[in-house]
This record gives structure tokens, C-alpha cells and sequence, in this order.
């Protein structure tokens, strides 16, 4: 019988080798749509509470481009999409536009 | 990208040996010296950056007065209400204000006789666990043909650890809301703040910025005014060298965090604050507007009439 992903994170350390798993997310902003391009901006959450990243707490960028991280174990969770501008606001300016959400899923059991 | 005051590619205002203005009479629609004034390569700066910062620019006399008074409170004033109705003269905002370099770069920015919009003193208490998200004050804020002014004074030295103020060169055209970008960490090319005693940021009212974690033991202090213009802002700075090619090579910038396409539509954007600003409907930069609005209008005989 498998385990659910809510059972896995739900799961308490009541025996020995059990997991309690926590979600670490990492945001990267792309310089292009390519996931091979290059990081101009990043944020942290972790869900294991071991560390408290925070706005303004860096300027060197955790990874180069997006591969970097896939390499380093992140999976990637979502990629935000392209769309077109608006008519009449094709040359304005607001987000970042290439946003790819990674995760990874930490024991913090034991 | 080490920690600085400025991205490094531009040279802030310089710091001088700065002195007290004299009196000033009844308001601040005095014609500042040229010499104070903006030049058109700083101009050209702000356009690009929306900010620019002058380092040491406060006399220590008025610094060492600053936190004293800061505690006490400075009163606040109904938005719009005059410099010389908001602070009265003598007061320790009235005579920052008069600091002859900051008032011609405020004459150079918003004209004369600005008014107040707001102003308020920030305390970023030591060791207190928490950032601002990244944010631009106010509202989403469209203006390309006028700004406001945010003037960031820094009484005291401010350090890496005392979590000086973060701000993103080149970020105040963005059209965003607020805290919407509350998830932006970090971004390449950031400013975080460090600077000595008696520093005065100007910045565009859409800057993205947030105060830092204060990660010491100093209470770190921060006075900020917004100013409102009354005037249209045309050529209000020292426009001397207005056709030097650096004014072109400043509204050309590009930083770090910007996305290779967005970043072009960023020089657009400030051909279009740059006309506004000179009165110059055909000033461009490497074609990027003129290529997109070409609509010829002259018609030819052809061959099969």
C-alpha cells in the first residue's frame, strides 16, 4: 500500500527510520522563459524551521540559472506562464515575469 | 555584488564639507545656487535609477541633534501643507531641508515649493527578527510626466548588521502595488545600505525598498519626507550639459536583475520621463521609441497608378 504526500508530512517519528518530512521552497526570477537562463532574483522558505531567510539577507543568488538548482536536487514545482501583454500596455513594465517555483523535501525526523 | 551605497556604476553626489544655509525668509521658493543644483548627468541618473544618494551631505552639528529630536517627535501635518508651514524655521527638519545641497537637488527634482505629503521617523529596533517585504509606498503610482520625492535621511553611520535601508536601483517604473512584492527577496544588483553619518537618499516615489533586519544592537534611525511638486518639472535643474553624451549613456543603464526583454522596455519608459522632463518630444535612445511609433505619413506616385 503506498503513502500519500499528506501522510508523509502528517507522520510523527514513531519508530525507528520513519520520516517526518518538511517542505523547503526556492524561488528563482529568470533574466528569460529559458530554465537554463540566468538567476537575477531569489527568495527562501523553509518549512523545517532550521533557518529564517528574510528580505535583503543576500546579494550573492543561491544558484546561477535554474538547472544549477535542478542539479543540486531542487524539483522544480511550477513555471510561471507567458502572456501576452494587455493591449495598450505593451510597453509597460511590473513583475518579474520568469518566476519557477523548487522544492525539497527534507527529513527533519531524528 | 559587494555591499554599498550605490551599485557602484555611478558616482553619487558628491560629499563636501557641507555648511548650514542661511536664512531663507518666509518660504522655499528661493532659486538655490547653480552650483547646487542637479546637473543633467545626475538627472539623467535619477531618471535611470530613481535615486541618488549624497553621502555625508548633513553638517555633524545637525547629526548630533537628530536622535534627540527624533524621540521627542517631529509633528506630524495635514498632507499638502507647505515646507515652511510643515517645519517652521529653525526647526531640525527645516534646517535639514535648507541644507544647501539638498535643497538644490530637491529644486532640481521637484521644483520650488514643494509641498509636504507626508513625513515620519523610522525605527528599525535592534536585533528585531524582521524585515519589511519589498514594497513601493503608497499605491500603484503611473506617472511617467511628474514624481514625487522621497528624501531618507541617515543621522548616525549606518552598518551592514544595522540592516540599512534595501532598495532596488532602476525599480521605481515598475507598475506594481504596494507589497505585492513581498516575495522578492533579494534581487541581483541591490542596494543595501551603508553609509556615514549625515547620508540623504533621494528617491522616486516608486522605488521598490524596505527597511532590513536589524541584526545589532544600535536602534537605527531613519527620517523620511515626501514631497509633492506644485510645479510642472521642466528643466528645474542646471541643464549646462544637457547634450554631453553621458546624460544618454546614464538613461541607458541596465542592472542586474533585469530580464533581458523587460530591460529594453525599461530604456522606453525613461525616453518617454526624459521628454517629459526636457520638453524634448524627439529625444531617444537608440531608436527604441522612434523605430516603434515610424507611421509615416507621406504618400507616393507608384508604378501601377
Amino acid at each position: 500500500m503506498s503513502t500519500t504526500t499528506e501522510q508523509l508530512f502528517s507522520a510523527g517519528p514513531d519508530g525507528a527510520g520513519e520520516q517526518v518530512l518538511r517542505q523547503r521552497v526556492l524561488v528563482l526570477y529568470l533574466a528569460t522563459s529559458a530554465l537554463d537562463s540566468s538567476v537575477v532574483g531569489w527568495a527562501n522558505y523553509d518549512g523545517t524551521g532550521q533557518t529564517s531567510p528574510t528580505t535583503g539577507d543576500s546579494d550573492e543568488p543561491p544558484y546561477d540559472t535554474g538547472v544549477a538548482a535542478l542539479r543540486d536536487g531542487w524539483r522544480l514545482i511550477q513555471a510561471s506562464q507567458l502572456i501576452p501583454p494587455y493591449p495598450g500596455h505593451e510597453y509597460d513594465v511590473s513583475f518579474l515575469k520568469h518566476e519557477f517555483l523548487f522544492e525539497k523535501l527534507v527529513n527533519v525526523a531524528g | 555584488m559587494p555591499t554599498s551605497t550605490s551599485d557602484g556604476s555611478v558616482p553619487p553626489v558628491a560629499a563636501h564639507p557641507p555648511a548650514l544655509a542661511p536664512a531663507l525668509g518666509e518660504d522655499m521658493t528661493f532659486q538655490p545656487a547653480r552650483d547646487h543644483l542637479l546637473t543633467s548627468v545626475q538627472m539623467a541618473h535619477f531618471v535611470s535609477h530613481g535615486s541618488l544618494i549624497m553621502e555625508a551631505v548633513v553638517p555633524e552639528e545637525l547629526n548630533a541633534q537628530a536622535i534627540d529630536v527624533f524621540r521627542e517627535g517631529i509633528p506630524p501635518v495635514p498632507y499638502g501643507t507647505s515646507v515652511e508651514d510643515s517645519f517652521p524655521e529653525g526647526s531640525f527638519a527645516r534646517r535639514l531641508v535648507e541644507v544647501p545641497r539638498i535643497a538644490g537637488a530637491l529644486h532640481s527634482l521637484v521644483g520650488p515649493g514643494p509641498t509636504i505629503d507626508h513625513h515620519a521617523v523610522h525605527l528599525r529596533r535592534p536585533n528585531d527578527g524582521q524585515a519589511q517585504p519589498l514594497h513601493g509606498d503608497a499605491i500603484i503610482d503611473v506617472r511617467l510626466d511628474a514624481f514625487d520625492v522621497q528624501l531618507m535621511y541617515y543621522p548616525q553611520d549606518v552598518t551592514l548588521e544595522m540592516g540599512g535601508t534595501l532598495s532596488v536601483p532602476g525599480s521605481h517604473l515598475r507598475r506594481t502595488n504596494e507589497s505585492d512584492t513581498g516575495r522578492y527577496q533579494n534581487l541581483r544588483g541591490q542596494t543595501r545600505l551603508t553609509c556615514p553619518a549625515g547620508t540623504v537618499v533621494l528617491v522616486h516615489h516608486g522605488i521598490w525598498h524596505g527597511g532590513r533586519r536589524n541584526d545589532s544592537d544600535i536602534e537605527r534611525f531613519m527620517f523620511k519626507i515626501r514631497f509633492n511638486p506644485t510645479v510642472r518639472q521642466l528643466r528645474l535643474w542646471n541643464t549646462d550639459d544637457i547634450d554631453k553624451p553621458e546624460v544618454s549613456e546614464k538613461l541607458r543603464s541596465r542592472f542586474p536583475w533585469y530580464e533581458h526583454a523587460t530591460g529594453r522596455l525599461e530604456i522606453y519608459n525613461r525616453v518617454q520621463m526624459w521628454r517629459a522632463l526636457t520638453g524634448d518630444d524627439t529625444f531617444d535612445i537608440d531608436y527604441w521609441s522612434t523605430r516603434v511609433s515610424n507611421r509615416p505619413q507621406r504618400v507616393v506616385a507608384t508604378a501601377g497608378r
